[in-house]
């Protein structure tokens, strides 16, 4: 086995035992990176010399003893989190040359705990997206069929450790962002409780929703990755201060006797006939971990595209003004002040960031606000409440991540409120504040990778990585690779 | 129709935003679709319902007033399409 194919906590036990260095680490990944990145694209940039110098610095610290979390790993960011002296584009034409003066809290936790940084990852614009399709820098490809959409719109991070261009990567999740790209990848992805993970220097796309998480290859790695980007950070007003638990207890610890509940809003219409039957055969792997499907209610599932789809755009008009061409970014020559706005928004935003700026805009102007945003903050607090009742009757709950495997690449893009519904699975988790994780639980006849969800109360991360460690060692999924 | 290519145009005009002709016909018929979508929400009785804004019932967070190291102004300024001195340049606003 190659080093770049393995997972965190198999490098840091060779890491350990002396038997590899961040150095060869690195240039295994960054050669992966040189064999497979142009089938791929799940870069923005690759940081070779940076990773390089790093790795070089990261040996002289293992060589005194001093081995970190993260020592030696080549960690990819998705390219939404801001990096000091390393240009941050949000995957976007209006910020192609902005270069951050700070780093993102995660990144400075990232970089305290070790992690090579070797690239930052393609991503839609501004997060605006189900298929990394709306990029300006193209598309990413699904590692395991180069004719489709790895999902979004952390498609460049879930790609890359897919493709095993990384061993772990961080992505955000407005709305499914991490949870679907990780399904349709066959990789873990984990969304945080909203205020769980800092989001000093994440650049904005809907302030009341977004949240950073890893990707990773196996349940441990994401536990091991949680613990060093949770917490609370006093930069970061809405972050929360909540006692961060050792994750990596969890792993491995039974379930006996937990109430898995399967809400039955979730199997009704539109699911493929292979990820129905795949979560089917996952509840039936979850009785025999010992634990009890239990069907509960959330009545008002049906509700949540359409309240997400007030509520982000809005506050995703509100946080895209400040992109004017006056204090960065990509600034187009106008006759007045207002004709250089409107020019260089014009052309330094694509059509789906202006589709949900102009959906935003009206929805909060003079007149429509209650009919809209104030109608889907209401029916939000009853999509919450839905899951406070859930929780009542069950530990976690089980869905699919998503109601069809990886689509074609150009198949929904002229159709927005086709390619909405592949989240609707994932959004209501964003809508009500709790965590979920996403996990491989199977393929299709043609090779394509199904995800199975988690979800649990608010700061249950714990029992969402017991859970899904159970089920991933009963379940022993196939270890397949995509032949790339 | 719940929105016309006017009312389009007008809402270009709130974003800031330029749109050519196709756009405006365009993004005319998919706002159409989407918010035709989202009067779903219409079935829901709302009143009396307390309007969500944070998913983490955190009220004022505060912190001690302490003055650090800002990044100054050089920094700030770097990545200015256009500055001179201390100062952002953009195109004239008053006649």
């Amino acid at each position: 086995m190659e080093l770049y194919q393995s997972t965190i906590h198999e490098l840091q036990d060779k890491i350990k035992e002396g038997k590899t260095t961040a150095t060869e680490i690195t240039c295994s990944v960054l050669q992966r990176i040189d064999a497979v990145e142009e089938k791929v694209h799940s870069y923005i940039r690759v940081l070779k010399e940076e990773a390089l110098a790093a790795a070089t610095d990261a040996d002289k610290e293992i060589k005194k003893g001093n081995i970190k979390p993260l020592s030696g790993i080549p960690v990819a960011l998705k390219d939404i989190v801001c990096t000091k002296g390393l240009p941050t584009t949000c995957g976007s034409h209006i910020l192609h040359n902005f270069v951050p003066p700070y780093d993102a809290t995660v990144v400075e936790k990232l970089r305290a705990a070790g992690a090579i940084f070797i690239g930052k990852a393609n991503m839609d614009e501004f997060a605006m997206g189900s298929s990394t399709e709306t990029s300006y820098f193209g598309p990413t490809r699904n590692p395991w069929d180069l004719e489709r959409i790895p999902g979004g719109s952390s498609g460049g991070s879930a790609a890359a450790v897919a493709a095993d261009e990384c061993i772990a990567s961080i992505g955000s999740d407005t709305g499914g962002s991490i949870r679907q790209p990780a399904a349709l990848c066959g990789i873990v992805g984990m969304k945080p409780t909203y205020g769980r993970v800092s989001r000093f220097g994440l650049i904005a796309f809907a302030s009341s929703l977004d949240q950073i998480g890893p990707f990773t290859k196996d349940v441990e790695d994401c536990a091991i990755m949680m613990n060093v980007l949770a917490g609370y950070d006093p930069k970061e007003s809405t972050s929360v201060n909540v006692e961060v638990p050792d994750y990596r207890q969890f792993v491995g610890k039974d379930i006996q006797g937990w109430k898995v509940g399967i809400p039955k809003e979730y199997f009704v219409e539109g699911i493929d006939p292979e990820v129905k039957a795949a979560i089917e055969a996952a509840i039936k792997t979850m009785e025999k971990c010992g634990a009890q499907s239990v069907e509960i209610s959330l009545p008002h599932t049906q509700y949540c595209l359409a309240v997400y789809y007030i509520i982000a755009p809005a506050e995703a008009s509100s946080n895209l003004a400040r992109y004017d061409g006056v204090k960065y970014g990509f600034r187009a020559a106008g006759g007045d002040l207002l004709d250089m706005y409107r020019k260089t928004r014009m052309r330094g935003f694509g059509a789906e960031v202006k589709r949900r700026i102009m959906i935003g805009t009206y929805a909060l102007s003079a007149g429509y606000y209650d009919a809209y945003y104030k109608k889907a903050s209401q029916v939000r607090a009853l999509i919450k409440r839905d899951f406070e009742d859930a929780f009542k009757k069950c530990d976690v709950i089980l869905t699919p991540t998503t109601p069809t495997p990886a689509f074609k690449i150009g198949e929904k893009t002229d159709n927005p409120l086709q390619m909405y519904l592949s989240d609707i699975f994932t959004i209501s988790t964003n809508l009500a504040g709790i965590p979920g994780i996403s996990l491989p639980c199977g393929f299709t006849k043609s090779g394509l990778p199904i995800g199975v969800q988690f979800l649990a109360g608010h700061f249950q991360e714990g029992k969402l990585i017991q859970v899904a460690s159970a089920y991933e060692r009963k379940a022993q999924v196939e270890k397949r690779r995509p032949g790339l | 129709m719940k929105l016309t290519a006017q009312e389009v145009e007008y809402v270009a005009h709130l974003a800031r935003l330029e749109i050519t002709p196709q756009e405006k016909e365009k993004f005319t018929a998919q706002l159409n679709d989407i918010l035709l979508y989202i009067d779903k929400l219409n079935e829901l009785d709302t009143k009396g319902v307390e309007p969500m804004s944070h998913a983490i019932g955190v009220t004022n967070a505060f912190r001690e007033d302490n003055v650090v190291e800002s990044i100054g102004t050089e920094k700030t300024l770097a990545n200015a399409p256009d500055a001179r001195g201390e100062f952002f340049r953009v195109p004239k606003v008053i006649e």
